[in-house]
């Protein structure tokens, strides 16, 4: 039945790792603008499609 | 006649004055310019986000010179190394997810600069570039040649890294974590099933909950004894006396009834307890990141001043290097940061930011000249004669009113409840410890834990933050920006209201104008539109919006007299308008009037008066008001619109003239003396001593994202006629608050039924405790949007 020692521990230190993790997001300021993240990850989209368009022109420039 | 929206900026333009590029149209050379830089850059994708996002550039030669100097920019920056540099800007035009794109894509339209990133809610741009091979000054000119100039004020000077505080948002992660740990950990206790080998394990899990519980107790609840520990040195009973006391007695009978293994503790409880008291604090802080509410002349100053030598050559210094005897050099559109004598001919200071007035006022030379204008016009020079910190205006902040702290101004409502409560509470702790110390001593014991446990007035806490944070974010949603939610009570307490009059019950935007004189044809109100077009001048913008639209005329002479008038000829027409002095060569000795006097080819026709113009629904707003409140009217003026005023306004309406921003600030202390709670609605820094003297100081901004004085909420003009509404709104949410404060006690009731009678089983604790805070945040934040959408109707 030890096994309960074990299994509760790793499940406090899988807790602990994403509390640590949560800590450093916050650190890093990831909390402090939550909408502009929002909006920027609707551009990646956007910029492959504009890249495709100007490919040929920037192929142009290189030659 | 064909209008056209602008492709970059949106505006309306006359198809006369359009200019066609690209297949685009666009209503002035300096919109087609952005959209040029664009599309050289691959950057088109710019209008694809949102529909006409751009802004027309503005003309800023000279006006950044001054970052031309090191030990300036180094003040601005916030980080600085060899080959990287950061600095913060701060851009008001930033408004959609267009601008977001074009701004964190900058690298590409100026080499070394290697990241930026917008953070949207703060209109904030932050970048990150080499010094070495970009100056600061060319990303400031970049970002303005593309419509998004940055705004740099004194308020920048100096600050450098601003330390963001995230202390809550860390209690609130660690009070969660072991929140939930917590009750997974307590499940075998809650279906005590007398098993052998969860038996076995209680030790393990009940030493394990004790560990968990230990950071959520010492450091998420840290506030609270802070908080309790200030109240009770100062000798007031605020709501965290009880909160602190009742967290601190969970703890401390958990861990007794640990050690002694009478339970399992209420580790669950008390850590829920923190948690979501701390949710409701977090709920309360509803923020305007781009609004300020602590503003003062420091965000309205320039950072840097030209500075004429002795030998005549010119400098940029930081303001506050200014020394009387200096001689300064103001541009157009700059603000004049000290008081001085004017050593040029003729100025026009238009003094909109300190009185709320549009109007220019003119100054000869030898005139005293007060900081706070901006000139209009020409480069003026000026001697100074004060400091920056010693000018008219600048020493309204050396005020005592200025250097307290609102917090501490007034008692909240739960503090006044908490007043009674604590004292109650702590009457039956006693009371039913002495009852059961006579039957069973350690009953007694656990009976006096228990009902300071149940009593913690955790849902008495969360009522008031949770019916504010949700008031607070109806009226933002109508523009109306409290700073916390304490405005919202001393809103609900205020029973005389005073009002400044010039941008706050008149707006500068539009103004009444007549016409007195000869009637003026068709053609030649064409003419005069055409002139009035070519000039910047306030009232030339004013008439130019006033008169009929027209076609445009070209303009084959023009002259712009600062302080006088214009002059212009048009297909043979000759043109004389402005000031009396300037067309009829005579003084008019009208000082309460604004007028604009009109010659068309040497006969004179008449002229145009600028009225006041009142805003939309005042008298309605008035007239409501008059009934709940006392209500004043102050005015900078002179008594020239009294009359005007006294229609308009109720009977009895107290007015005020020729008062100056101590005064006012006077005429505020002075009715708080009589036991008034006083609101102050006012616009200008002129205002800003009155606004911070009063219980409320509400600021009227035209545009929210430009500035308004330090106060206590901003409504944006537009809404000004449902100032009476929010009000309404405030006495609401106070009575939802009384009423949840009913429930909350009833609550109590129950939990202490079963605590003195020694029944607070935990799992009991455990269901009473998250079921009473569910209640009371549903029911406030149901009653509170009831009746906000109830109010509207």
């Amino acid at each position: 039945m030890s096994v309960i020692y074990l299994l509760i521990s790793i499940s406090i230190l899988v807790a602990i790792f994403f509390f640590i993790a949560f800590i450093i997001a916050v650190k890093k300021g990831q909390y402090d603008d939550n909408y502009t993240p929002s909006v920027r990850m609707l551009f990646d989209d956007e910029l492959i499609h504009t890249k495709k368009e100007s490919t040929p022109n920037k192929d142009s420039e290189a030659l | 006649m064909v209008m056209e929206n602008c492709f970059h900026c949106g505006l309306d333009s006359i198809k006369e004055d359009q200019i066609d590029f690209d297949g685009k149209t666009f209503c002035c050379n300096g919109c087609k310019t952005v959209y040029e830089i664009f599309s050289r850059n691959d950057m088109t994708c710019y209008y694809d986000f949102e529909k006409s996002p751009g802004a027309t550039p503005l003309d800023i030669s000279g006006k950044y010179d001054f970052l031309d100097n090191e030990s300036i920019v180094a003040k601005l920056l916030e980080f600085k190394e060899e080959n990287a540099a950061i600095i913060s800007l701060s851009i008001p035009h930033i408004h959609c997810s267009s601008c977001i794109w074009i701004l964190e894509n900058l690298q590409r339209l100026q080499k070394g600069i290697s990241t930026s990133q917008v953070n949207f809610p703060q209109k904030q741009v932050r970048i990150t570039y080499n010094p070495e091979t970009v100056s600061l000054k060319t990303i400031v000119v970049l970002l303005s040649s593309i419509g998004y100039e940055p705004y740099i004020s004194l308020e920048n000077y100096e600050t450098g890294k601003n330390n963001v505080d995230r202390s809550l948002t860390y209690k609130l992660g660690l009070a969660f974590f072991c929140f939930g740990n917590i009750m997974l950990l307590s499940f075998p206790e809650y279906f005590d099933m007398n098993e052998y080998w969860l038996d076995s394990y209680k030790p393990f899990f009940r030493w394990l909950i004790f560990a968990l519980s230990l950071p959520a107790f010492i450091y998420s609840a840290s506030g609270y004894y802070i908080s309790a520990y200030k109240s009770i040195k100062s000798g007031i009973l605020n709501i965290d006396i009880p909160i602190a006391l009742g967290i601190i007695i969970f703890f401390v009978r958990s861990t007794f009834d640990i050690v002694m293994d009478y339970g399992s503790g209420f580790f669950d409880s008390l850590t829920g307890l923190i948690f979501f008291m701390l949710l409701g604090k977090m709920f309360q802080i509803k923020t305007y990141s781009f609004l300020s509410f602590e503003r003062d002349f420091k965000s309205y100053f320039p950072i840097a001043i030209t500075r004429i030598n002795n030998d005549l050559s010119e400098e940029s210094i930081p303001i506050y290097e200014i020394q009387k005897g200096d001689r300064i050099a103001v541009r157009n559109q700059e603000l004049i940061p000290v008081d001085g004598i004017l050593i040029s001919d003729k100025a026009e200071i238009d003094y909109s930011f300190v009185t709320g007035e549009a109007i220019p006022v003119i100054k000869k030379s030898g005139d005293k000249v007060f900081a706070g204008g901006k000139q209009i016009g020409k480069l003026i020079e000026m001697e100074v004669l004060h400091s920056v910190s010693q000018s008219y205006l600048t020493q309204l902040w050396s005020n005592a009113i200025f250097q307290k702290k609102v917090e501490e101004k007034f008692k909240s409502i739960t503090d006044t409840i908490s007043r009674y409560f604590t004292p109650v509470l702590l009457l039956i702790a006693f009371v039913s410890l002495g009852y059961w110390i006579f039957i069973d001593a350690t009953v007694a014991f656990n009976v006096f834990t228990a009902v300071l446990i149940v009593a913690c007035p955790c849902a008495l806490a969360l009522t008031a933050p949770f019916t504010m944070g949700n008031i607070l974010r109806i009226v933002g949603n109508k523009k109306f920006y409290l700073k916390n939610a304490l405005v919202i009570e001393q809103l609900a307490k205020v029973d005389t209201i005073v009002f400044d009059k010039t941008g706050t019950i008149t707006t500068n935007i539009k103004s009444n104008i007549s016409y007195s004189g000869i009637v003026i044809s068709d053609d030649n109100l064409l003419i005069l539109k055409s002139v009035l077009r070519a000039s910047n001048h306030p009232l030339s913008r004013m008439l130019y919006d006033f008169l009929p639209e027209g076609k445009r005329l070209k303009i084959s002479e023009f002259e712009e007299i600062a302080g006088s008038g214009i002059q212009a000829t048009i297909d043979n027409t000759q043109l004389k308008m402005g000031s009396s002095s300037f067309v009829k060569n005579q003084v008019e000795n009208n000082l309460k009037q604004t007028s604009v006097h009109i010659e068309i080819n040497s006969v004179y026709f008449g002229k145009y008066i600028f009225n006041n113009h009142y805003r939309d629904g005042l008298e309605s707003l008035f007239n409501n008001l008059n009934r709940n409140y006392q209500i004043k009217v102050l005015s900078g003026d002179n008594e020239g619109e009294r009359e005007t005023l006294e229609n308009l306004l109720p009977l009895g309406t107290e007015l005020v003239f020729n008062q100056k921003p101590e005064q006012k600030l006077e005429f505020i202390k002075q009715l708080q003396n009589e036991g008034k709670n006083v609101m102050m609605v006012g616009d200008g820094l002129n205002d800003a001593g009155a606004l911070m003297q009063s219980n409320v100081g509400i600021s009227i901004s035209e545009n929210v994202n430009v500035f308004s004085p330090a106060c206590d909420a901003i409504l944006a003009a537009t809404e000004f006629s449902q100032l009476d509404y929010f009000l309404k709104l405030s006495k609401k949410s106070i009575k939802v608050i009384k009423m949840s404060f009913v429930l909350s006690i009833l609550y109590n009731f129950v939990g202490l039924s079963f605590a003195i009678t020694g029944n607070l089983q935990p799992l009991v604790a455990a269901i009473i405790m998250p079921l009473s805070t569910v209640t009371i945040v549903s029911f406030v934040t149901i009653m509170s949007s009831y009746y906000a959408r109830n109010n509207n109707n």
